[in-house]
């Protein structure tokens, strides 16, 4: 790092971060808002707050991606000789990690950095939290309670229905009240879902339609859903929402977004932040300035940030007075069970959901979490999965993929964990990242409710698998389950400020211009898809800091 | 089943390539002058890179031997795609390489070029070089080379279009954008 550099006031014109090959990475002069990450959260913070008039700049420290690289990133995802994290670059010194819980975590198969964030790799499950959720000690005996009620968030979720592009319908006797339509129909059921259907109802299960951040009908300028199957983790149309998408208003709007810029520490006084302190690529630091602060960084990345900002007054990290920063890390696990039926069950068409029960989601208590069910459409190997990987070629592969392609069924679950202070994001004490800065250290362990849950979740899935007669059965249970790349609970949302990070309007206790717009202000998990919510809990922090400036 | 232009855009649409070069706009005449003798005399060009030629009739031929045997219009399919699959960079020089090290083997071990070696030995050689065995990697061993530069560039250019999905039981395989209606369908409809 060779010094450091004051806002230079150069037109906002002048930036092209990541659209050419030397773009303009200097911080913007008399700034009112610097977000911190060009996620979902960050960039629908940014495109409201430049509507609004403000002079924004977001920082983030990935790429912006190429568009036109979005069919050869679905080509790596398909092809056996790259994992996960390849996809969107993930991976080496800059994305370095270490997993010291009880049970490893996978970090860089539940992330992705650059402009879009994680909802590049998501699956684009959109779906409100219960109202019992924000009241899960109350309600559950367990958990924490939310500082705001589902009501309070009820008309920013719309706004974030809207905003993302939610296909959805109204058919789901267990979701929260809205008064809303979702902006486009749902997509219609699967073949392998009036399977299911019959079963379920054998059993008095309800099924009912997922919400899906991808379009069924053209919306906002973008395509609706081509069907290439591998939605997850790349969807070459743009059918299906990312945070680029409002980068990209937001840039409209006149917001200055610069790209591959890791911000290394956030300057403060006693109260407020004064300063982003943000590398380059040409190994340059740079200072960006601005009256507010929005940390966005997701649920690893923003208490890692400030950890790394700590201070004489913040000893133990910034806005960190209440000990609680990198502490209640959460994630959703997962429950499955799976088989193969006497006939064809048409799999692997599509790389999305269109069914799902919420049925046992309200049974929760004290030693039940709240679950849902998963109804899959891409159980089973695909047939190009399938070809890619065997010693065989010619007749004989052709034969085997006929005998291994097309007939199983997979039900899914989708369970929470409770908030305990031991799981944790801190610093690593040796190693560092390719800026010299400790890498996150996480600590993950999963609470004997969510074990029990996940038991519960496969007796139901066994039920139904009983009742469609599948053979060649396999479950994922406790002891095989794994994260479903939500980071949660990592600077938590109360009232009380010795133990919560911020506040009700999602402003730091410690830090009067200093707001974070994450996943980590969630006090509990519940099971629903988180990313719906960060965007409402976006779109609300946005609305405090307009009020602010 | 006969493969069509239609599977060729439709794989080249799924795996990424573009412009008129993706339609199969290649110009495949036999070079004439120098480039014809080296092709026929088995010499690459330029480090160890295989010619257009030797690249499209290995790449059929392997087609013929990897592929099922009631598929028919291989050679015109695999001109197509290989159009938009030389042209990705990166990937085509990957090819070249593997076509170039494939037939370096095949004129050691069979003394003449795979394109002219008959199906059985075609076979054979493939086995012999551990592409059958070896997982895909594209800066690998020479057999996870040809594995994934020759071999799984042909399957998944087959298994990604139509005519390979009708073939494995899917009328829109991952991969290609074969819209949301057929996942809607039961197998009988």
């Amino acid at each position: 790092m060779t010094g450091s550099a004051q806002a230079d006031g150069r037109d906002a014109s002048d930036r092209t971060a990541g659209r050419s090959a030397d773009p303009d990475r200097s911080p913007v002069a008399n700034a009112d808002v610097c977000v911190v990450g060009a996620g979902p959260a960050g960039t629908l913070v940014a495109d409201r707050l430049a509507g609004r008039d403000h002079e924004v700049v977001v920082l983030d420290a990935g790429p912006r991606f190429d568009e036109t690289e979005r069919v050869e990133r679905m080509e790596k995802a398909i092809r056996p000789a790259f994992s996960r994290p390849d996809v969107w670059d993930v991976g080496g010194d800059r994305d370095a990690y270490e997993s010291v819980g009880d049970r490893h975590y996978p970090l860089n198969r539940t992330r992705v950095k650059g402009i879009g964030g994680s909802t590049l790799h998501w699956q684009g499950m959109v779906m409100r939290l219960h109202e019992a959720d924000f009241a899960s000690a109350s309600e559950r005996g367990v958990g924490a309670n939310w500082p705001i009620e589902y009501s309070d968030l009820r008309p920013y979720y719309a706004e974030a229905e809207t905003g993302i592009g939610v296909a959805g319908a109204d058919d789901n006797p267990f979701a929260p009240p809205r008064e809303e339509p979702f902006p486009m129909p749902a997509f219609p059921p699967s073949y392998s879902d009036s399977l299911f259907a019959e079963a379920c109802e054998a059993l008095e299960i309800s099924m009912h339609s997922v919400p899906n951040a991808r379009n069924s009908e053209g919306y906002d300028g973008r395509s609706a859903c081509q069907g290439y199957g591998s939605c997850r983790p790349v969807c070459p149309s743009g059918a299906k929402y990312d945070g680029s998408v409002h980068a990209e208003t937001a840039a409209a709007k006149g917001a200055t977004v610069i790209d591959r810029a890791p911000v290394q520490r956030l300057e403060h006084t006693t109260d407020r932040i004064e300063a982003a302190v943000f590398a380059t690529p040409d190994g340059t630091e740079h200072r960006q300035e601005a009256e507010t602060f929005v940390v966005a960084a997701g649920g690893v990345e923003t208490p890692r940030l400030l950890l790394l900002s700590d201070s004489e007054h913040y000893p133990d990290g910034l806005a960190n007075s209440s000990g609680a920063v990198g502490r209640y890390f959460m994630d959703h696990v997962f429950a499955g069970a799976g088989g193969v039926l006497e006939e064809p069950t048409r799999q692997n068409h599509v790389g999305f959901l269109t069914s799902e029960s919420h049925q046992f989601y309200d049974e929760a208590d004290e030693r039940i979490a709240p679950f849902k069910l998963e109804f899959f459409n891409f159980a089973g190997p695909s047939p190009v999965g399938i070809a890619l990987t065997g010693e065989d070629w010619g007749d004989d592969l052709l034969e085997r993929i006929r005998a291994e392609y097309g007939n199983h069924v997979t039900v899914g679950a989708l369970v929470e964990t409770l908030p305990q202070a031991e799981n944790r994001v801190a610093l690593h004490p040796d190693r560092t990242d390719d800026h010299g800065n400790p890498v996150p250290e996480i600590h993950w362990s999963i609470d004997d409710r969510a074990k029990r849950t996940i038991e519960r979740a496969n007796e139901v899935q066994h039920e139904i698998l009983d009742e469609l007669g599948a053979s060649e059965r396999w479950t994922q249970g406790v002891e095989g389950t794994v994260p479903t790349n939500h980071h949660m609970g990592t600077t938590r949302m109360g009232s009380d400020p010795s133990a919560s990070v911020v506040n009700s309007s999602l402003r730091t206790h410690d830090l009067e211009n200093c707001w974070i717009a994450s996943s980590s202000v969630f006090p509990t998990a519940g099971a629903m898809n988180p990313t719906l919510t960060i965007g409402a809990l976006a779109l609300k922090a946005a609305d405090h800091v307009d009020a602010a400036l | 089943m006969q493969l069509t232009r239609r599977d060729a855009v439709a794989a080249l649409a799924a795996l990424g390539s573009g412009g008129a070069v993706a339609l199969g706009a290649r110009e495949w005449q036999r070079s004439g002058g120098d480039a014809a003798d080296d092709a026929s005399s088995g010499d690459t060009v330029g480090d160890g890179l295989a010619t257009d030629d030797q690249v499209r009739d290995a790449m059929v031929a392997v087609a013929e031997v990897v592929y099922p045997s009631d598929v028919t219009g291989i050679q015109t399919f695999v001109e197509r795609f290989l159009a938009g699959r030389l042209e990705r960079e990166g990937h085509g020089e990957g090819i070249r390489r593997a076509v170039a090290d494939l037939d370096d083997l095949a004129r050691s071990w069979y003394d003449a070029p795979v394109a002219d070696l008959d199906p059985a030995d075609r076979d054979a050689l493939l086995r012999e070089v551990g592409a059958d065995v070896a997982d895909e990697v594209p800066d690998g061993t020479t057999a996870e080379r040809i594995r994934y530069y020759v071999v799984n560039d042909l399957l998944l250019g087959l298994y990604t279009s139509p005519t390979g999905g009708e073939l494995a039981g899917i009328e829109n395989p991952i991969g290609h954008p074969g819209g949301i209606a057929s996942y809607q369908r039961g197998p009988n409809e």
